[in-house]
């Protein structure tokens, strides 16, 4: 695997929402490198024939009954809120579209 | 002289509050003043419940003086992982990101110990988002091994196992999502369990890897454990992937003391090189006591376990890239650079920035990574095979033995900061306890002596079969009673006096 | 100069694909048991689940996976014996956890058809439209835009957030791309978007209101020169909230970029939207810098793997198709193809099938729908039924039939009763619309014609019949038109000796 570079980091971080300065972008490409050189060891060791595991205890069909239970009280809904107006969460003005 | 109340186990803390001899608000006290005395040194806790803990031990005296059948539980102390929501009590997951807040809501776990009546004394300290082997990843500092202050308590949940280690309390929750309950409890000679995956309910655990997280129990002896275990386990249809079955009987096994015919496998690949002496020294020893009490030992390969951390280190962060993308500042946590002129998506980025700390940040880009397109079936598919392997290994080896054991880590506690600057030196401490996570089996560390090298507790690892937790209760409990009857009293009562402020 | 859209289809064909988004009408959310009330106060149908709380988990509404799987068997769609749930991850603040639950490369249906019925300049044609899948995903929240002067994400200064949408139960249907609609690709999307609303309903599991938006539409259209062997580059239109605004949506962007590439410009891969009041879309976000959804499997929920023996029992107790009840219905009723075409795109057949289940005749009841009342619906830019009730036309029908009221009476009860002058009975009290057939009242005015026109009342005495229309009109307009024509006409007759 080819070394991740500093762009790429960026890359990430812009996909996970972190604003990192230059240095730390630089020290977390070297660090990178490193680990993904360890965890790439996961390559190629199971066969095409090997399915994956996502959970590790199989279960199937878990579903609760369509049925309306209490919901939190709009004042414990908002209670972490950095802000609020009313009954709403104040956010920052939203740039995207979606 | 009788053994101070907060020496005691909670198997018998439990019996003086039944026969009256201590009231529940006694024994809280006498914990929040233990706490008081020797927390500012070893830093177990990041938020202590005075209040809410005295009001719940308060209603337990009154219940049982009202002659109310009470859970054997029922004013016996416990420091809870700040990993775990409590209604109105702050809870940071060690992070600055979460700063004062108070959840509206109750864990499942906490929801189950307050219907026991088991008092919550606080919320114990862990490395960030129960990413880390040391608790130095906390937003809040470090927490210190009772053991040896200048070590760590392990990780993540090392406020839980120091608090156990320095009697600040004789119970306490962790998870486990690599090693987080039975790491820390191998370096402070504590008991810690890994239930088997979905036997807990995860429900207001705040997830770090939902595929592996589990909540546990931890105490001093094999007994607690067990009593604590049947009191946080059961059912829960808030959680899809707990498991709809009766709760084994777990204080009846480790009660057993009989392993007499058992077949115990020693995972050959969890050992050898690379292990500090001592650590291998004292396992022996304790393969010896199995067999002295009637056990088979058995040598089992398992060779997918040599791609287990590097599996999980993939799995994991992927999982938490996801899971940790909520904390955006807009509905709970810290919210940094709202001044009115930047964007909603800016604010996001800072509080990001801000409010994670190194080892977060470094497992976010790694996960992003991992699941980003073109890369997802190198790393994310391929790990998700090997989980496959290693769930196979497992099958296999115990088609042979009962239950399989190994030294639950390769070395006793090291220094704080040993190994900070270093994350896959770092990562190495769990390659005997993640095989465990990713197969979602249950797990149990108990000590096992002291590395005659250091003088630091050693912890010795029992993995049972998924849903079949008893057999390690009922290993335990019997490896507990041999090697105690050997050193003449408990691990734990041999560490040394903290001083006391 | 710019292109109509006939000079666009001229030069260019268009490739249409359909994304429907279906509100799910369960009681309880997705995956927890918050109510999903429209129009509930902010934030009051919120629970540490649908808020994204640190800890809290999702568990699927049973409900909810059933509504999805018989809305892929009234599709035509192979339900997957295995099909799970899987996360999106990207950032928005209406999204609590910044990932959708969704699905992914698993969805619970796959492959199902539906056909519609368009009426072209060749008489009526079919087109099949093929369904791509059926999955289940979650609603977002709600943000309010505050300040600015628009009231638009653009320029506000702060936004707030209402999240009882948020985890309100959502299916998606993805058709493939539509070949050789041509130039009837507007009307083979509103047809299709109708069509499927149409089946939804009769499925009854989802509201279906376009205006609350519990079905919402994602028009992509693309264009490419006719001599062209390859596809456009697609734009994805958002933000289309009727049926009507789906033909004009498809139609506007099919103008747009036909004339982009006239001028020479290039069409970008996008997300656009629709512009009610100008019926032309606006750019929205651009899909250039594809995101990366990241899409994992969701670990905190199990797959489902649907039981054959229960499929089929969902199989079997589908309602009947729409298309197949309007069959039966022409059958019933005698209606000409192009005439039930017309009642079919109006949106008006249920109505009139209720009108008729009032006891109305079928052809009267379709022609006061789909005439004067569609007349003076279009007049007010509304919907007829938002004007009066099919229990109102069946009454003016039958008062009608039993002589008491005339056409021209009716439509003025009619504008009545829409002017809020109460039901027909009273709108008839309160204007005086009765039809006068009193013979008594009636010949007063037949004597008072005969007397001012002496010489035509002669001529029909002396057999000339045809005459006697200028009398019985002099009666009418002295009646103020609330005579009946016919009997003033016999009375007429019979007093000049020829009845």
């Amino acid at each position: 695997m080819a070394a991740i570079s500093r762009e790429e980091v960026a890359h990430l971080a812009r996909l996970a929402r972190i604003e990192m300065t230059d240095a730390e972008l630089d020290h977390l490409a070297s660090e990178m490198d490193l680990i993904l050189e360890s965890v790439s060891r996961v390559q190629g060791v199971a066969g095409e024939d090997i399915p994956p595991t996502s959970h590790a205890i199989a279960m199937h069909n878990v579903m609760r009954p369509d049925v309306v239970v209490p919901s939190l009280t709009p004042e414990e809904s908002l209670s972490g809120a950095p802000a609020r107006e009313e009954n709403r969460f104040k956010v920052p003005q939203i740039l995207g579209e979606e | 002289m009788s053994t101070p109340i907060i020496s005691q186990t909670a198997a018998q803390m439990s019996a003086e509050l039944v026969a009256g001899s201590v009231t529940a608000v006694e024994l809280t006290n006498a914990h929040l003043d233990r706490i008081a005395a020797v927390d500012g040194d070893v830093h177990a806790f990041l938020h202590i419940d005075r209040e809410g803990a005295l009001a719940q031990a308060n209603a337990v005296d009154a219940s049982r003086k009202a002659g109310e059948k009470l859970h054997p539980l029922a004013g016996v102390p416990l420091a809870l992982k700040d990993v775990l929501a409590q209604k109105g009590v702050p809870t940071t997951c060690g992070s600055k990101m979460l700063e004062g807040w108070r959840p509206p809501y109750d864990a499942t776990v906490v929801t189950n110990l307050k219907k026991a009546g088991v008092v919550i004394l606080g919320k114990t300290n862990m490395d960030e988002f129960a990413m880390g082997s040391s608790t130095e990843n906390s937003a809040y500092g470090p927490t210190r091994n009772p053991w040896d202050l200048s070590r760590i308590p392990g990780g993540s949940g090392g406020g839980s196992s120091a608090a156990l280690a320095s009697f600040e309390a004789p119970l306490a929750i962790g998870t486990d999502t690599g090693g987080s309950i039975r790491q820390p409890a191998a370096v402070t000679g504590t008991v810690g369990v890994k239930p088997t995956y979905g036997a807990v309910s995860r429900y207001g655990l705040v997830a770090f890897s939902s595929s592996l997280d589990q909540a546990g129990p931890c105490a001093r002896t094999v007994l607690d454990t067990a009593m604590l275990h049947e009191v946080i386990a059961g059912y829960d249809p808030k959680d899809s992937t707990s498991i709809n079955a009766p709760v084994g009987k777990m204080v009846e096994a480790a009660k057993k003391l009989d392993i007499k015919g058992m077949k115990i496998g020693v995972v050959k690949e969890l050992g050898g090189e690379g292990y500090q002496s001592g650590v291998t020294i004292r396992f022996n020893e304790a393969l010896e006591a199995l067999v002295s009490a009637g056990a088979e030992i058995v040598e089992v390969s398992a060779p997918s376990f040599e791609y287990a951390l590097a599996a999980y280190y993939l799995i994991a962060p992927s999982e938490a890239s996801s899971n940790l993308a909520r904390f955006d500042s807009m509905r709970y946590g810290i919210r940094v650079g709202d001044d009115g002129s930047r964007s909603a998506e800016a604010v996001m980025n800072m509080t990001r920035e801000v409010g994670f700390g190194k080892e977060v940040k470094r497992r976010i880009i790694l996960g992003t990574y991992a699941l980003s397109s073109g890369y997802y079936d190198a790393y994310y598919g391929s790990a998700q095979k090997i989980r496959t392997l290693i769930k196979r290994d497992y099958d296999a080896a115990f088609v042979k033995v009962d239950v399989l054991v190994s030294p639950t880590c390769p070395t006793t506690a090291f220094k704080i900061g040993e190994k900070s600057n270093d994350p896959v030196a770092m990562y190495l401490n769990d390659v005997c306890t993640i095989p465990v996570n990713l197969a979602g089996i249950g797990s149990m560390s108990l000590p096992c002596g002291l590395a005659p090298e250091d003088g630091l507790p050693v912890g010795f690892q029992i993995m049972s079969p998924a849903m079949k937790d008893e057999l390690m209760y009922q290993v335990g409990g019997t490896l507990e009673a041999a090697l105690q009857s050997s050193w003449g009293k408990p691990l734990y009562a041999s560490a040394p006096e903290l001083a006391v402020k | 100069m710019a292109l109509n859209y006939d000079q666009a289809l001229e030069k260019y064909e268009p490739t249409l694909g359909l994304e429907v988004h279906v509100e799910l009408n369960t009681a309880s959310k997705m995956f927890c048991g918050c109510a999903t009330d429209f129009g509930a106060l902010p934030n009051t149908q919120t629970c540490p689940v649908c808020l994204g709380l640190p800890g809290s988990l999702p568990v699927v509404n049973a409900k909810a996976i059933e509504s999805s799987i018989r809305i892929g068997l009234a599709l035509n769609c192979s339900i997957a014996p295995f099909s799970r749930f899987a996360r999106k991850n990207y950032f928005y603040p209406d999204m609590p956890k910044n990932f959708q639950t969704s699905q992914y490369d698993e969805p619970i249906c796959i492959n199902g058809y539906l056909d519609v019925t368009i009426d072209t300049d060749e008489g009526l044609k079919v087109y099949r439209v093929d369904i791509e899948r059926v999955h289940m995903e979650e609603d977002t929240g709600k943000s309010l835009h505050v300040g600015g002067a628009t009231g638009r994400i653009h320029g506000a200064e702060h936004s707030l957030l209402d999240y009882n949408r948020a985890g309100i139960p959502l299916v998606e249907i993805v058709t493939r791309i539509i070949p050789g609609t041509d130039k009837y690709a507007p009307e083979v999307a509103r047809a299709y978007v109708a069509e499927l609303r149409d089946i939804l309903r009769s499925l009854g599991v989802s509201d279906v209101k376009m205006e609350q938006g519990s079905l919402r539409c994602d028009a992509n259209v693309s264009i490419a020169p006719r001599d062209s062997q390859t596809l456009g580059t697609r734009s994805e239109t958002k933000n289309v909230n009727s049926l009507r605004s789906v033909e004009r949506a498809v139609r506007g962007e099919i103008i747009r970029q036909a004339n982009r590439l006239e001028a020479g410009e290039r069409i970008i891969q996008e997300t656009r939207h629709f512009q009610e009041e100008s019926g032309e879309t606006r750019s929205g976000r651009s899909k250039e810098q594809a995101e990366d959804y990241r899409y994992f499997p969701e670990p905190d929920l199990l797959p489902i793997v649907a039981d054959p023996a229960w499929i089929e029992e969902l199989r079997l107790a589908l309602p009947e198709k729409p298309s197949v009840h309007r069959k039966k219905i022409q059958e019933a009723w005698g209606v000409p193809d192009k005439e039930m075409a017309a009642m079919v795109n109006a949106e008006l057949l249920t109505t009139v099938e209720e009108t008729v289940a009032l006891g109305a005749e079928p052809t009267k009841a379709r022609s006061w729908w789909l005439g004067e009342i569609s007349r003076l619906a279009n007049e007010k830019s509304v919907e007829p039924t938002s004007l009066i009730q099919p229990s109102e036309v069946a009454q003016i029908i039958a008062l009608i039939a039993s002589g008491e009221l005339t056409d021209k009476l009716a439509r003025q009860v009619v504008e009545g009763v829409i002017n809020g002058e109460g039901d027909p009975r009273m709108v008839i009290e309160k204007r005086g619309l009765k039809v006068v057939s009193d013979d008594s009242a009636l010949m007063v005015a037949i004597e008072a014609a005969i007397a001012s026109q002496p010489e035509t009342a002669e001529r029909i005495r002396g057999g000339n019949i045809p005459a006697a229309g200028a009398l019985i009109g002099a009666v009418m307009k002295a009646t103020g038109g609330q005579a009946d024509a016919a009997k003033v006409r016999e009375l007429l007759l019979k007093h000049l000796g020829q009845g």
